[in-house]
């Protein structure tokens, strides 16, 4: 039924968008296999949006394949598990995939090559005769996280406000970015998982209708997908054909796309009953429901530069340079290693990164196979205005490059700064090579600075006021106090001087009558 | 042109009577020029500007008393922002009120030493040192404006400024134009 109403309205379309050079088939040649053991997994624990998980270990622990080895800090966090059995070796600050190229603290294990699972958990009969919240529980405890590249703990996303009712749940398939080809092997060589996870993640949202949708540019994972589905019988899951244009796979344009809805500034999804998630997440979910495998793996592509670029199912925790060796290299000069696409991935300082949950392609630059065309020297802005006929999100890029230029981060953010999703399309069009986006992930993040920087300024604030209130307080009490103490030895004075009168005149009294006894 | 004079007068006392009543109705409390020249200002109540603590300073800068260039903590940034709400030119640090630092810093107490005098908690503008006579004293880090108030009064040299360690959540991008200035 909900094929046939889609039939009726076709799909919309979001505003701009480039079209890029894929590069996506010198990946997909190679099936996915599981990469070689490393003999060290470094394993951070800040993986995903939300506070860092908690260490369960300490050093000189064995641990086994699967166990948690840190807990989440909250609500939005996640636990973290050891990818291998093996020995805990340190728990200290290494280098993680992050622009800053700073080092963030890390579980490192030292494997003993005998990947020998812990205790797995007991599985629940049938995870459809399980309350929504129960399942939750279950995907959080796996340490799940969105795999598309944002890393939002899965089991938030999957709940719903009350009150709020889920109309359709996307599949996000559509991997829009330059040589990412993970998501595309995986819809392949395994979409009865991602059926089974979707089922899944249904149930615990209540989801009304179901769709996966994927670029038209993947014709191998649509036929793979609608098999499957075929297969299992599941007619109301459709799986849609989006055109191929960069930034189809950006959560609030797919959401445009199918439903012709936008997600509302400042909002979520949810709000307009939409819920998307990537096929990779989908997956995991499938693992950790159906088998009670926590997210200790997941698809990597190693594209670029190297011998042989494929896909590989990687433990969390591998060092980028193991996996570069396992594609044997790369020939040319590395220019730098890139985590994620060439639009929106983030350049590593050093390949002994680990792969985190969020890691889902290793990009190789180098001279010979350079992802887009060298960019020159920036030169002053024309004005042309090719920034704004790309944005998907319909902002004015050039406004937003003036103010964040002048760190004037009032302005800035009257033009819609925070919609901005860093897309990188208006870097791509820009004839001065001019790298807007970085200007705006400065403004973001100068803002995110100012406003706590403000908020500590108004405790000092308060605290500095409440102290003057208090001295004012202590020195009128001292005052009060010395002015009582004043009055009362006035008192006391005249008392003593009325008491020795007093005194003085009984004793001339006695005294006058004893002189006058005497006298007598 | 009697008339003329009584009309003018009669408009007067009108105008009069109503600015008065103004006057009296819409009476601002406070001086609102001091709250936002306050909301402008740093907190560390550190008196580098000469003042004893960032309302003070506020309040001179209103009564014409101080410059707007006094203030090493707020830098630069301060500066510009002060000029902007008074409309006046920006002018560079005046370097007898000492350096904008270069990272933020916090007090730490060796608690070893400490011999629990109380004199840095009486010194300390914002009541962030905890402790009482005779017992170790801890300066709570999160209230520490960095101001080194604390440390001149310390009979036994235990306190140190020690840099706050940023966290990647809190990490700022560099401005891209000042990336390619330092030839990164």
């Amino acid at each position: 039924m909900a094929s046939e109403k889609r039939a009726e309205h076709p799909l919309h379309h979001f505003h701009g968008g480039v079209h890029l050079p894929g590069h996506k088939h010198e990946s997909t040649r190679l099936p996915i296999r599981p990469a070689r053991l490393p003999k060290v997994l470094v394993i951070p624990l800040a993986q995903h949006i939300g506070q860092p998980a908690e260490p369960l270990v300490a050093v000189g622990d064995k641990v086994l394949k699967g166990q948690p080895i840190a807990r989440a800090a909250d609500y939005v966090s996640a636990p973290v598990h050891a990818s291998s059995s093996g020995t805990v070796v340190a728990i200290e600050e290494r280098p993680i995939p992050h622009p800053s190229g700073r080092s963030a603290p890390c579980i490192v294990i030292e494997t003993d090559g005998q990947e020998q699972w812990r205790w797995r958990k007991e599985l629940p009969e049938d995870y459809r005769s399980m309350d929504p919240s129960h399942l939750r529980n279950l995907i959080r405890e796996a340490g799940i996280v969105g795999l598309g590249g944002a890393g939002f703990p899965t089991a938030v996303k999957l709940n719903p406000l009350p009150g709020k009712l889920v109309k359709t749940l996307i599949l996000n398939g559509a991997e829009c970015e330059p040589y990412i080809t993970c998501d595309d092997m995986l819809m392949r060589e395994r979409p009865y998982d991602i059926l089974s996870g979707l089922e899944v993640m249904r149930h615990a949202l209540q989801a009304e209708t179901c769709v996966i949708a994927v670029e038209n540019n993947k014709p191998q994972a649509i036929e793979a997908l609608r098999q499957a589905i075929r297969a299992r019988g599941l007619d109301d899951v459709e799986v849609v054909e989006v055109p191929t244009i960069y930034p189809a796979g950006a959560e609030k344009q797919l959401i445009k796309t199918i439903t012709g809805e936008e997600v509302p500034s400042n909002g979520l999804p949810i709000d307009i009953g939409v819920v998307c998630h990537n096929v990779g997440t989908a997956s995991a979910v499938h693992r950790a429901v159906t088998l009670g495998e926590p997210l200790i793996s997941r698809i990597v592509t190693i594209a670029g530069g190297v011998a042989e670029p494929r896909n590989l199912e990687v433990l969390i925790g591998t060092p980028f340079h193991d996996l570069l060796e396992e594609c044997h290299g790369v020939p040319g000069t590395l220019d730098k290693l890139i985590m994620g696409g060439p639009m929106m991935g983030v350049a590593v300082h050093t390949d002994a990164v680990p792969v985190i949950k969020t890691t889902n392609c290793i990009l190789a630059v180098t001279r010979a196979d350079m992802p887009l065309p060298h960019r020159g020297e920036a030169r002053p802005c024309i004005r042309c205005g090719r920034c704004y006929d790309v944005c998907p999100m319909e902002l004015l890029p050039q406004q937003l490059y003036w103010y964040a230029r002048a760190k004037d981060l009032d302005k800035v953010q009257e033009y819609h700064l925070f919609d901005c999703i860093e897309c990188g399309c208006c870097d791509y069009v820009c004839p001065s090579h001019i790298p807007l986006v970085q200007y705006y992930r400065y403004a973001k993040t100068a803002i995110w600075a100012r406003e706590r920087e403000r908020e500590k300024a108004d405790l000092a604030r308060r605290r500095f006021e409440a102290r003057q209130a208090r001295l004012e307080r202590e020195k009128r009490e001292r005052a009060a106090r010395h002015k009582k103490r004043r009055v009362a030895s006035e008192d006391e004075r005249q008392a003593k001087i009325l008491d020795a009168l007093e005194k003085a005149k009984a004793k001339k009294r006695a005294g006058g009558g004893e002189g006058e006894g005497g006298g007598a | 042109m009697v008339a003329a004079l009584i009309g003018i007068g009669a408009l007067g006392v009108v105008f009069g009577a109503l600015l008065g009543f103004a006057a009296v109705r819409y009476r601002v409390e406070g001086d609102p020029v001091v709250d936002r020249i306050d909301a402008l200002l740093p907190q560390t109540q550190c008196g580098q500007c000469g003042f004893p603590g960032c309302r003070p300073y506020a309040e001179a800068i209103a009564a014409g008393e101080a410059d707007i260039n006094q203030c090493p903590p707020g830098g630069e940034a301060t500066i510009r922002a002060l000029a902007d709400l008074l409309d006046r030119e920006p002018k560079p640090l005046a370097a007898e009120h000492g350096e904008t630092p270069e990272v933020k810093q916090v007090a730490v107490i060796d608690e070893q030493t400490c011999i629990g005098c109380t004199l840095c908690i009486q010194a300390c503008p914002v009541d962030a040192i905890l402790g009482a006579p005779k017992q170790m004293h801890t300066v709570i880090a999160e209230e520490c404006t960095g101001c080194k108030l604390c440390l001149p009064p310390c009979p036994v040299d235990c306190i140190e400024m020690v840099p706050v360690e940023e966290d990647l959540e809190h990490w700022v991008w560099p401005h891209p134009d000042e990336e390619r200035r330092h030839g990164v």
